[in-house]
């Protein structure tokens, strides 16, 4: 089907965008492919085979899916408060939630280190009352990761809660709906979809982050090292077939994971008629 | 169920929406708010409903207290402008959800609710969309839709906003008509709000007509159109002709036939169906001359203005096609008029 737009441009934008990608992501990342094709299939085995490897692989999803699934409560119930209310200090609080986009990771990672550590303010309170440790632990790669990730749901939700038709929820409430089924059968499925994006969002920013985490992380091999410090220490030590085995093996499995919520998000849009 | 507002009071802000509103919606009727934009015909609709609070006052349905309700326990049907349909579900679901969010001592099987939609569907001749998404149908299956829906929960009254405000013309004729038959098939206590008179007239068994947060005047549409209570109903209730006797107008009055010495107010509403005509044998005998007239299908309306006047006012009649034949005018003749009728307010 072909149709007229006013302004034709059809051919060069679409030009710009493939010659863009490619130097962006297509070119870097089939660099990676290349590289690790060089070695054998035993080679690979070796390589993510490894026991710390692994560990570390199963450290950095598991954060990185509970930050990703606890950002996704808390942003949407900010979200919420920020369309749904007037208050005092709204702008400063919409402000606030950029502000880990804005900060250098690293800082971010020593700030929390410090507050979250055994002596810590944060931390020591943490300690004396419910015994339980942060800094240096998974929990404390946990801790990072919600910081970072925050403006994802938040920025993602809020746009779609706004242009959300109010009449909506009027209309379920004079069909006899209670407070909590116009929740759930009303604003719920029509913000989900959204909620699934923003969730993806945190959860590759979580996968690949790096600067933040190494500080508060403790970076014990088998309890809290992640992916992206292995490559860096395999680097470090000139290893660079086996840093790219490992970035190449991350990519993928976050690429799939990326792509199965992708499908659950069509499979949602498709069932509520969306698409 | 009859509905009873008794002082009913609104503020926003400074402004005030309602003010002291009472009235008695008799059980069974179809009745129309009526009123210009901002008049609080909207508020007052959503107030019975329990959409918005009112500052003051009770409302009362079958003469019982309902104004601390919810909105989800007082038992109405709400039909908005906009349709409010829920867009993430089909039209069988969106008709079956009031069914559905019941508690389930008194909710009904899914058998029996799928019957109970499919009937509702057919009542108003859509079953056929029946796995469609709203965004999927034109404005006026929207609305029967929407209709469809507010009907499933066996409303004791049913609330419209506005419900053809936002079709086109001649799906809005259609579905006048069609809410009236659907009215004298079910017989529950309906009203809706609306700005536009001749809806309102066509529709309703009941008119009541609001202004800037008053209860002008409250009637069967025949009432409302022969005795207006005041200037604003008799000008807002189609159209009208308005002379002031202490201007120059008083001399088109004078021309019509009307004595001045002692008149029964100082402005006179005439319709222009009460203006007669006929045409004058000299120009000497009337300073009235045909500028214009307009071909409205059944009738025709003559623009009427006099010659030398400081005023450019144009006075409109209307006459039935074949009467305005038989004068045998053509534009520039002069006239002889006579007001038949006229409304006099102060």
């Amino acid at each position: 089907m072909r149709q007229s737009h006013v302004i034709q441009g059809f051919a060069p934008t679409l030009g710009l965008t493939v010659v863009y990608l490619s130097l962006v992501v297509l070119i870097p990342l089939s660099t990676l492919v290349f590289k690790s094709l060089q070695l054998s299939w035993d080679d690979y085995l070796n390589v993510i085979g490894n026991a710390r490897v692994l560990a570390s692989f199963r450290v950095s999803f598991i954060t990185s899916l509970a930050a990703a699934t606890i950002t996704s409560f808390f942003g949407f119930i900010i979200a919420w408060v920020l369309v749904r209310y007037p208050f005092p200090g709204k702008r400063f609080l919409d402000a606030l939630i950029d502000l880990p986009f804005a900060l250098p990771t690293s800082v971010a990672g020593i700030v929390l280190a410090t507050i979250y550590q055994p002596n810590g303010a944060v931390g020591q309170f943490l300690q004396d009352n419910f015994n339980l440790k942060i800094a240096y632990t998974p929990l404390g790669i946990v801790v990072a990761l919600i910081f970072i990730s925050l403006p994802f749901v938040v920025r993602t939700v809020e746009p779609v809660l706004q242009e959300f038709d109010f009449t909506m929820e009027e209309a379920a409430a004079s069909l006899g709906a209670s407070r909590w089924q116009v929740f759930s059968k009303i604003i719920f499925p029509n913000i989900f979809p959204a909620l699934l994006t923003g969730f993806a969002l945190s959860f590759a920013r979580g996968i690949g982050e790096y600067g933040s985490v190494i500080f508060i992380a403790g970076n014990l091999p088998y309890v809290s090292e992640v992916i992206p410090l292995l490559i860096v220490t395999k680097l470090e030590q000139y290893d660079y077939s086996g840093a790219t085995v490992i970035a190449l093996t991350m990519l993928v499995a976050s690429f799939l994971l990326l792509l199965l919520i992708n499908l659950l998000q069509m499979w949602v849009r498709k069932r509520s008629g969306q698409l | 169920m009859s509905i009873l507002l008794s002082n009913i009071n609104k503020k926003f802000g400074q402004f005030s929406a309602l003010q002291n509103i009472n009235l008695e919606i008799p059980e069974g009727e179809l009745v129309a708010l009526l009123g210009p934009s901002g008049c609080g015909k909207t508020t007052l609709l959503r107030i019975i409903a329990g959409l918005e609070g009112a500052d003051g006052g009770e409302v009362c349905l079958n003469g019982k207290d309902i104004t601390a309700q919810h909105v989800s326990n007082r038992g109405i049907g709400f039909v908005f402008q906009h349709y409010a349909l829920f867009r993430h579900m089909t039209v069988f679901d969106n008709v079956a959800f009031g069914l559905r969010v019941k508690p389930k001592k008194h909710r009904p099987d899914e058998a029996t609710i799928a019957k109970k939609v499919h009937a509702l569907l057919e009542l108003v001749q859509l079953d056929w969309l029946h796995d469609r998404f709203p965004d999927q149908l034109s404005g006026g299956q929207r609305q029967r839709i929407a209709l469809a829906r507010a009907l499933a929960v066996e409303p004791s009254v049913l609330l419209l906003d506005e419900p053809f405000g936002a079709l086109d013309a001649s799906v809005r004729k259609d579905l006048r008509l069609w809410l009236r038959h659907l009215h004298q098939e079910l017989h529950v206590t309906s009203i809706f709000v609306t700005h536009d008179q001749e809806e309102a007239m066509e529709v309703a068994s009941q008119v009541v007509v609001l202004n800037k947060g008053r209860i002008e005047q409250q009637g069967i549409p025949s009432e409302i159109y022969d005795h207006p209570v005041n200037a604003f109903v008799s000008k807002f209730i189609g159209q009208t002709n308005v002379f002031h006797v202490e201007k120059e107008d008083s001399q088109w009055l004078e021309h019509a036939g009307i004595v001045l010495d002692d008149p029964q107010g100082l402005i006179a509403h005439v319709r222009p169906h009460d203006i007669q005509i006929e045409k004058a044998q000299s120009a000497e005998q009337s300073p009235i001359i045909l500028k214009d007239w307009q071909h409205l299908g059944a009738t025709i309306r003559l623009e009427l203005s006099k010659i030398q006047s400081q005023s450019n006012a144009i006075v409109y009649a209307q006459m039935p096609n074949e009467q305005f034949k038989n004068l045998n005018l053509s534009k520039g003749d002069h006239v002889l008029l006579q007001i038949k009728q006229a409304h006099w307010f102060n």
